[in-house]
């Protein structure tokens, strides 16, 4: 699929390439497919390209002289066909602990909704999730995919530490904690993972495109993982999505 | 080694920032006035990238325990050398048990001490930028040690101290160019922008200031996109928020100006009550 991008200078040294403004995953694939154009591509003095929901921001190195012959360069190679470029998005099975110990916004939620914590449960872990990109803290994934009845507003005064690892549930977006961090989100898990390492050339193992899903584990289990994830032995489970 | 006696009110170990790990999430961070950090380090003859102390309002008290040679510049901040005034954009020659310290503000807001070599701390994703949950340590604490190369030999060069540009601390006009979403501005916002003053709250650090005077607005948040520093958003409620060093990399408010990069060296010499005026560049 093609779709009419608008490219805007943006400062003095990056362009902003513009998808129509929705949350679609045929756009998601189309920005992580010209984003993998223009690195492979490797069009000189980029050095960076990032990932939001519908937008490319494209960063060089040197200022801009004039913004019109960078937008032709680009708008080019998005027209380019590339049959031997292929995607190769993974789906992650992420163990979370739901018990109540971690959980401390379940209860509240199963009140307001009319439902048991055993149903926002199995809502919440059996659903899909799909990898938009990461932005706000380091290694924060926005995910797409969270089923409707789970729906919740973020509390009207965030709490001032969440803890690391936290899984919660944000307006229409459910989303993991990498790191401690003030925030307004509803509670009902943690996952003994870490999702950002700074200590790693690529710290992230997650990228922009993947999936992920939500494999309840129980509290023996979670301590378990997290002594292996402490010792930098833990295998998270993965699979190739064949596209 | 350099050790920390006192901390000053909030200072930290900077380089020019961390590149190529916006798409994991991470912020730019670096020095926030880049004009004064890198004559600090060119005046010393080290590389500009090597990491500097950044110190606000309140510098640090530093014991040295080796020769070396130091560079400060910025915002006058009243150095001195065990006790005795010492000259901004000089290059310093530091005998071992030698003592810095600062005394009262005089200009700017934001002071940087290079030494020669430049400072070598923990080097996180090709960067000594401090940034919590980055690096280990987020801030300088009382009785810390900063590494330092202490083989190296000052240049012999004798010059006397530069005088730096003093528009740089007095001008209030922040360059700017329109962002992604000024178009979607009415008409009389977008001339509100350019006609009055903006005073920069206490609301301001190194992740964003925000500006007092609130422009009325009704433009709903967008779906959330790349910011950079520099960028300015726009909050439902009117708030003018201008992103600085260490901002997130996305965010969910219309982004309707976008500094010019020798601009974000000005505002980071600014502070709470200092008045503003964006000037748009035509282009």
């Amino acid at each position: 699929m093609i779709y009419k991008l608008t490219y805007k200078p943006f400062g003095e040294r990056s362009v902003l390439v513009e998808w129509p403004a929705i949350i679609d995953e045929k756009i998601l694939s189309d920005i992580n497919l010209f984003k993998e154009k223009i690195k492979n591509f490797s069009i000189k003095d980029i050095v960076e390209v990032k990932s939001a929901f519908n937008s490319l921001l494209i960063i060089y190195k040197n200022k801009i002289i004039l913004f019109e012959n960078v937008i032709n360069e680009l708008d080019q190679l998005y027209y380019q066909k590339e049959q031997y470029l292929k995607l190769r998005p993974k789906q992650w099975k992420i163990p979370v602990c739901y018990d109540a110990i971690f959980a401390i916004d379940l209860n509240e939620m199963a009140l307001e909704k009319k439902l048991s914590k055993e149903a926002i449960v199995k809502l919440h872990s059996k659903g899909v999730y799909t990898v938009y990109f990461i932005g706000f803290l380091p290694g924060f994934m926005y995910l797409g995919g969270l089923d409707k009845r789970l729906h919740t507003p973020r509390k009207s005064t965030p709490r001032l530490k969440i803890t690391k690892g936290a899984v919660a549930i944000g307006g229409n977006q459910t989303g993991v904690y990498p790191s401690e961090s003030p925030g307004g989100w509803n509670i009902i898990g943690n996952s003994p993972i870490e999702f950002f390492n700074p200590k790693n050339s690529i710290p992230c193992f997650v990228n922009a495109g993947d999936k992920i899903v939500f494999k309840p584990i129980s509290i023996k289990e979670y301590e378990d993982i997290k002594t292996l994830v402490k010792a930098g032995v833990y295998q998270l489970e993965s699979e190739v999505i064949d596209g | 080694m350099v050790k920390v006696l006192k901390t000053g009110l909030y200072s930290t170990i900077q380089d020019l920032g961390r590149y190529g790990y916006q798409d994991y999430g991470v912020p730019y961070s670096g020095v926030m006035d880049i004009y004064s950090a890198s004559m600090a380090n060119i005046l010393l003859g080290n590389d500009k990238h090597a990491a500097v102390i950044e110190m606000t309002m309140t510098g640090p008290a530093l014991e040295f325990s080796c020769d070396t040679s130091i560079c400060i510049s910025g915002a006058d901040m009243s150095p001195k050398l065990n006790g005795l005034p010492i000259k901004l954009n000089k290059q310093i020659p530091i005998k071992r048990g030698d003592l810095v310290s600062f005394g009262k503000l005089i200009s700017g807001f934001r002071a940087y001490l290079a030494v020669l070599g430049g400072f070598k701390t923990e080097k996180i994703m090709n960067s000594y930028s401090m940034y919590s949950g980055i690096t280990k340590q987020a801030i300088l604490l009382k009785n810390c040690n900063l590494s330092i190369d202490d083989s190296l030999k000052s240049l012999e060069k004798k010059h006397a101290a530069i005088k730096m540009v003093n528009t740089h601390f007095d001008i209030k006009n922040i360059e700017v160019f329109k962002g992604p979403e000024f178009q979607k501005l009415s008409k009389e916002q977008q001339s509100l922008l350019f006609s009055q003053d903006f005073t920069i709250s206490k609301e301001n650090n190194r992740m964003a200031y925000q500006l007092a005077e609130p422009l009325e607005n009704s433009l709903e948040p967008i779906i959330t996109s790349s910011v950079l520093p520099g960028t300015v958003q726009l909050t439902p409620s009117g708030k003018l928020i201008v992103l600085m060093r260490d901002c997130q990399t996305t965010g969910g408010y219309p982004r309707i100006l976008q500094l010019k990069e020798s601009a974000i060296n000005i505002m980071a010499q600014k502070f709470t009550g200092h008045v503003i005026h964006f000037d748009l560049i035509i282009g």
